[in-house]
């Protein structure tokens, strides 16, 4: 059974078997491919139309099958590799392991962004940015330059404690824990990470940064942590909502997995803490 | 990589020629305000900043992307953005800040910030055109 761990506690090992595990998906063209599919939804996803990435009540949702099938192709080059979260309300700085030279590399130079350490700088030869939106093939990050400081526990737990799922019109404008914890409202919780890593993860192929990973498996976890302080509460909406995926309503681009589906992270993964 | 300079060129060629055109239209637009589902459109601008000529002018959906834009219809609220030609995707939320796809999680208020803010990103970095962006 596959245990997702906090990055902070892995062990040497385990970081050396993710990132290798992380490379060969690189190799062999599969990872590329996952920043296509990401790109593909965030600009097609939109306020006032058809939307299931992101903006909508779906993101959440969504964001787990992405991920399970990233964690799955991992698995297929090794058999021992889960999905790390990032807490990024307790590893906060520059300085944490996480950018370590033996994890993911540290932020980018001040002159042009580049990452120049780690299994991920591009002097290494093993992580070419070919699905872009610029000329630039390099992993760059600004570290705390977008925004000064990541979101605090404070701040997870107000947005953890609201009661309702997500609210009509279902998109960017919405109240509720769905929209607060994406970020589009409020204290900013999601997006707020990406803009504070800098470089491609604040752009649309964010999952160019391996971090993107450990970003939404941490998102997740707050979900399934919303879930046993509501356990009254579901997703919403149930049915009959025009450009939005209700309850049991497949999802683009797998077309065989519905929100219901995958309420439940047990079928797949546990988490080292509750 | 001469498959996407060919493409880049195509692509900032029409979009030098809708320059061209969309000039003369420019004011009718600002005068006649508000495109249909669209209220408050911003204004089109034109302007060099950081070096970088930025455009911005409302936008039908019809002809200048070309072959290049899939799907036709463009997110930007009916409105397209340009670094050197180049077209960066934006779009607009709900509230009717802006995003685009260089700064992505990062609301600004207008097409013109969300220009200025891809500049600011690009550090001189030349943008991609459509499909790749």
């Amino acid at each position: 059974m596959t245990v997702r761990k906090n990055q902070a506690s892995l062990t040497a090992d385990e970081k050396r078997r993710f990132v290798a595990a992380v490379l060969e998906l690189k190799r062999n063209g599969r990872y590329d491919a996952f920043v296509t599919t990401h790109n593909a939804f965030i600009v097609g996803d939109t306020d006032n139309g058809e939307r299931t990435g992101h903006r909508s009540p779906s993101f959440l949702p969504w964001h787990r099958r992405f991920l399970l099938e990233f964690e799955r192709a991992l698995q297929s080059v090794d058999a021992s590799v889960a999905l790390p979260y990032w807490d990024w309300s307790v590893d906060r700085s520059p300085r944490s392991s996480l950018w370590a030279p033996d994890f993911l590399g540290g932020t980018g130079r001040a002159r042009d962004g580049r990452v120049s350490d780690g299994p991920f700088a591009a002097a290494g030869g093993n992580w070419p940015i070919a699905v872009r939106v610029d000329g630039r093939t390099f992993l760059r990050r600004a570290l705390g330059a977008g925004v000064r400081e990541l979101p605090t526990r404070a701040e997870v737990d107000s947005v953890l404690a609201m009661p309702t799922y997500d609210m009509a019109p279902w998109n960017s404008g919405s109240d509720g824990f769905r929209n607060h914890l994406e970020g589009w409202r409020g204290v900013n919780l999601h997006n707020r990470v990406h803009v504070w890593v800098g470089g491609q993860m604040a752009t649309g192929v964010s999952p160019n940064d391996p971090v993107f990973w450990l970003h939404h498996a941490y998102i997740d976890k707050l979900w399934a942590e919303w879930q046993r302080r509501h356990p009254e509460a579901g997703y919403l909406p149930a049915a009959g909502t025009p450009d939005v995926v209700d309850l049991h309503e497949t999802m683009k681009p797998w077309n065989d997995t519905a929100p219901a589906d995958l309420l439940d992270h047990t079928p797949h993964y546990t988490f080292d803490t509750a | 990589m001469p498959e996407l300079s060919r493409r880049r060129a195509l692509t900032t060629a029409a979009a030098l020629a809708a320059t061209a055109a969309a000039t003369g239209t420019a004011a009718a637009h600002s005068a006649n305000a508000t495109p249909s589902g669209s209220p408050g459109s911003p204004d089109a601008f034109d302007e060099v900043y950081k070096g970088r000529r930025i455009q911005g002018r409302p936008s039908s959906g019809g002809g200048h992307h070309g072959g290049g834009h899939h799907g036709g219809d463009h997110h930007g609220g009916g409105f397209a953005v340009y670094v050197d030609g180049v077209e960066l995707h934006v779009m607009r939320n709900a509230d009717g800040s802006w995003i685009s796809v260089i700064s992505h999680y990062a609301p600004v208020p207008t097409p013109r910030a969300a220009a200025r803010a891809a500049v600011d990103e690009l550090q001189g970095a030349r943008l991609l055109p459509f499909p790749t962006n």
